[in-house]
């Protein structure tokens, strides 16, 4: 027998009886009409910078004022404008690690935690959204759900090969848990919400 | 086996040397536990949550070959190399092979408490390959050549100044520069190149779905994801019991552990890996190590629900006050107090003692593990295989004798209150009763309530 | 209402005080008391250190002195919650009897006795130290680590007292390291969880601390003769019988 089978074996005479899966009925708790200002304040308290504009052409002053800056910035949503097709699925780290600001559109968002879920067809590469030093998500204010169980109920997983939760910039707290923003991935989080 | 070095007591009565220390590290973590507190009062479904978390294990370690078997299958069907490994040997020389085969040199590693267990990074070092750990507690813990003290903030053991004195003589930060900001920065700067220059990168897995044939990791660093995506080889570690049925118990287990791990409501990154990318490839190692062993133990197989969040190291009064490296083990712990005398009976016998039972790591445990029940039901398993001190099992005897006669009982009470009384420096004497270190005896009274009793009531 | 007494034996060698006001207190509250004579323990020091298989002989003699009992009552929550969880006996019924039978005091006054007043004055300032074993194992109180509504059996029972005042210590419900034979097979860890409970209280400026349990105070008594402190442990059952 190889391990495979081994385990497989071992786990089939010594599992217990069997015990049926429960339905997953949680009560939602939340209350609709003040989700949207809930997702915000919570993304604030995540670190994050939350802004709720009414017109497009807000986020692209943003996009434009950052390449105006010289700030190197990658663009990978379609409302914006110009994409930067040269960052793609190819790209390699050293080539993506100059990158300052990306600005990448999120699929949905979650209340109850700031959670916005990044599919891998929106972000062109999947390092980007960790290697840009600076990150910024676009996210339809009618993509906000109450909580997880309602993020999954509309997340199909396994349509793409990579999909991510963001609900922050990066941070540590592993030194004497004095919290650090800034660990491996980006170093700040703005999150626009669009009406 | 009181006198083993390498046991709890011991070991915490060493770290106990340090009051101050001892202080700081367990108001360190109690600010953890009332983090996590805070967490879970905004969540009135808190209990429910629980539940669900508990009956969704309870049903998957019910038919947890099935639901590894479907992960198998739809997970190769995405593009994914899965391995199995009986125990830590087969699990390292698995890694190994994939690495010789590539012909890799350098490899980041994120936190896998997996690979702590099977001591993955002396066994690919000893074969002249660079691991980095790439988390910073986890890196820290590495350059010191210490182990992770705790299973989600391995370096709490640690103050500022040590980390500023070992990131000084390995990174060249300014010596005595404190700021946990500058600190970070210096090793963020160090691993980025780490990071873009690495061949191969190994994770852990949070949880690995059946459904979808997918796993799921959660850093609040992104060194997983870092490691990950710019690697040309991801191979990710998960133990048997890391399965889920499916997609929507995602939305149980990530609403559940990080409040418990930290009190964040979620971590900052929940990745979700179903296919590598294009030219990437991606490994799942799939160990046992003892689990079904543990999966045959009635009594103790529900520790395998365990989602390593960590909430009973963060609540436990001993080991915010004996710290992690007094448990001797890859998971210390409440826990690791249970998980660790499975994988190494003799070793481990001390654990299920280092704890009085207080029980407020059964109610933290967002899987409703009974720990406190477990550790208790260890202690008779680990008596009747003999894995106890000569002494204590006489003395056990002698008191089981004495209670069993109440005449006896009487006797005995009667003669050693009248020898407390009479012969106080007869157990006044710190080397032999270890009680009277740092208390007084109780004072015994001329009567006991029997006699009163008799006198007065009879 | 026939009520037996469960005096744990270091109770009844060390701190007889305790019991003889449990047996005031319930009989001003019109319970017939009985003090089973040859009882002895538990059984929880053997079975809390791996031990159970030698606690047979203990819980027969249990068994034994207190099958014919409408009610088990004892001024111990870890003891009792031994009982409940552990007592087995070739008498089985007898044993299950006893087991659904047994009442921590502070339980028995409230919800078996359902008293609304005492007539008890206790002109000090109380710090309240909640015994693990009572609290999680018989949920005499409710508990930090759940999301659940509040409530506390001893406190409740305290507020009846005239002229008390009742202080919490800021992390209220955590183990004072008694532990049983932890307190001397891990001596360092155990004397530094007392420490920092009798900390807290000190904080408070307490002049007693109270508890459900005679052997978290012993714990914590033995700290505070060593370190000369003029707080003093005093039983729930104690200060309930105070007039």
């Amino acid at each position: 027998m190889n391990s495979r089978e081994k385990i497989l074996a071992a786990i089939a005479i010594n599992k217990p009886a069997f015990q049926p899966m429960p339905d997953v009925v949680v009560d939602i708790k939340y209350d609709y009409s003040v989700l949207v200002p809930q997702f915000l304040n919570i993304l604030q308290i995540n670190g994050a910078t939350a802004v709720w504009v009414e017109n497009v052409q807000t986020i692209k002053d943003d996009l434009q004022k950052n390449i105006a800056g010289g700030h190197y910035t990658i663009n990978t949503t379609e409302v914006l404008g110009i994409v930067n097709e040269e960052i793609n699925i190819n790209s390699n780290p050293a080539f993506l690690d100059p990158v300052e600001i990306a600005y990448i559109s999120g699929t949905l968002g979650i209340a109850e935690n700031g959670a916005i879920w990044l599919e891998e067809s929106k972000m062109r590469n999947r390092l980007l959204p960790f290697i840009c030093q600076h990150l910024v998500i676009v996210l339809d204010v009618t993509k906000i759900v109450a909580d997880m169980h309602e993020a999954y109920k509309r997340i199909t997983l396994g349509n793409e090969g990579y999909g991510v939760f963001v609900a922050g910039p990066s941070k540590t707290a592993d030194i004497e848990q004095s919290l650090v923003v800034g660990a491996h991935g980006a170093r700040s989080l703005k999150v626009y919400l669009l009406s | 086996m009181e006198h083993n070095k390498r046991n709890h007591s011991a070991l915490s009565a060493i770290f106990n040397e340090d009051e101050k220390r001892v202080d700081w590290h367990d108001e360190t973590l109690w600010f953890v536990r009332s983090k996590r507190d805070r967490a879970v009062h905004n969540v009135p479904e808190w209990e429910q949550l629980r539940e669900y978390g508990s009956e969704i294990k309870n049903h998957t370690l019910s038919n947890l070959d099935q639901y590894l078997i479907e992960f198998e299958k739809k997970a190769r069907s995405n593009g994914i190399h899965i391995h199995w490994a009986e125990d830590a040997k087969e699990h390292n020389e698995i890694i190994s092979e994939i690495i010789r085969n590539n012909q890799v040199k350098h490899v980041v590693k994120s936190k896998s408490m997996l690979t702590e267990e099977c001591d993955l990074n002396s066994y690919l070092t000893s074969q002249g390959i660079e691991v980095i750990d790439t988390d910073l507690g986890e890196y820290i813990v590495q350059l010191r050549k210490e182990h992770p003290s705790h299973i989600v903030l391995p370096a709490i053991h640690l103050k500022r100044e040590d980390v500023s004195n070992t990131f000084h003589s390995h990174l060249h930060t300014e010596k005595g520069n404190n700021n946990p900001q500058y600190l970070a920065e210096a090793a963020r700067q160090h691993m980025r190149r780490k990071f873009i220059f690495s061949e191969l990168a190994i994770t852990g897995v949070n949880f690995a779905v059946a459904e979808t044939g997918g796993f799921v990791v959660c850093t609040n660093e992104g060194n997983a994801d870092m490691g990950a995506h710019a690697a040309g080889i991801h191979i990710a570690c998960m133990g048997i019991e890391k399965i889920i049925p499916k997609a929507e118990h995602l939305g149980v287990f990530l609403r559940l552990l990080t409040r418990s791990a930290t009190g964040q409501p979620i971590t900052v990154y929940s990745s979700h890996f179903h296919k590598p990318r294009n030219g990437q490839q991606m490994h799942v190692v799939i160990v046992d190590n003892g689990r079904t062993r543990q999966l045959g133990r009635p009594d103790f197989r529900n520790s395998l629900k365990c989602i390593r969040c960590g909430a009973c190291f963060n609540t436990c009064p001993v080991y915010r006050r004996s710290g992690g490296h007094s448990y001797h083990s890859a998971v210390a712990g409440p826990i690791g107090a249970i998980l660790n005398p499975n994988i190494n009976m003799q070793e481990n016998a001390d654990l299920p003692f280092a704890s009085t039972l207080c029980g407020s790591c059964s109610n933290v445990c967002p899987v409703k593990i009974d720990i406190h029940d477990q550790l208790w039901k260890w202690r008779q398993a680990l008596t009747k295989k003999g894995h106890v001190s000569s002494g204590k099992r006489l003395g056990m005897k002698m008191m089981s004798f004495v209670v069993s006669y109440p005449s006896i009982y009487r006797v005995a009470g009667r003669t050693g209150r009248w020898i407390m009384r009479y012969f106080p420096s007869l157990l006044a004497n710190k080397t032999i009763n270890s009680w009277y270190k740092q208390r007084e005896m109780p004072v015994p009274p001329r009567q006991s309530f029997r006699t009163w009793y008799f006198k007065n009531k009879k | 209402m026939k009520v037996g007494l469960f005096v744990p034996c270091y109770i009844d060698q060390f701190y007889p005080r305790v019991a003889v006001a449990t047996v005031e207190l319930l009989e001003r509250l019109n319970c017939e008391v009985i003090f089973p004579l040859n009882q002895t323990c538990c059984g929880q020091p053997m079975a809390n250190s791996g031990f159970a298989g030698l606690a047979k002989g203990c819980n027969k003699n249990f068994v034994e002195n207190f099958s014919n009992f409408d009610y088990v009552v004892s001024p111990s929550g870890s003891c009792v919650l031994h009982i409940k969880e552990h007592l087995t006996d070739e008498n089985e019924d007898a044993a299950l009897h006893i087991r659904r039978h047994v009442f921590e005091l502070t339980e028995f006054l409230l919800d078996v006795l359902k008293v609304e007043k005492l007539p008890s004055n206790f002109p000090h300032k109380v710090g309240v130290h909640v015994g693990c074993h009572g609290q999680r194992g018989l949920h005499v109180c409710s508990m930090s680590e759940l999301v659940a509504s509040p409530f506390s059996k001893p406190e409740k029972l305290l507020s009846m007292v005239k002229n008390l005042q009742m202080m919490l210590p800021e992390r209220w419900d955590e183990c004072c390291g008694f532990g049983g034979t932890f307190s001397v097979f891990e001596e360092a860890v155990s004397v530094k969880m007392g420490k920092d409970r009798i900390r807290e209280h000190k904080e408070n400026q307490v002049e007693y601390i109270t508890s459900t349990d005679v052997s978290c105070l012993m714990h914590l008594e033995g700290i505070l003769r060593r370190k000369k402190s003029d707080i003093r442990v005093i039983h729930i059952a104690e200060i309930l019988n105070a007039i």
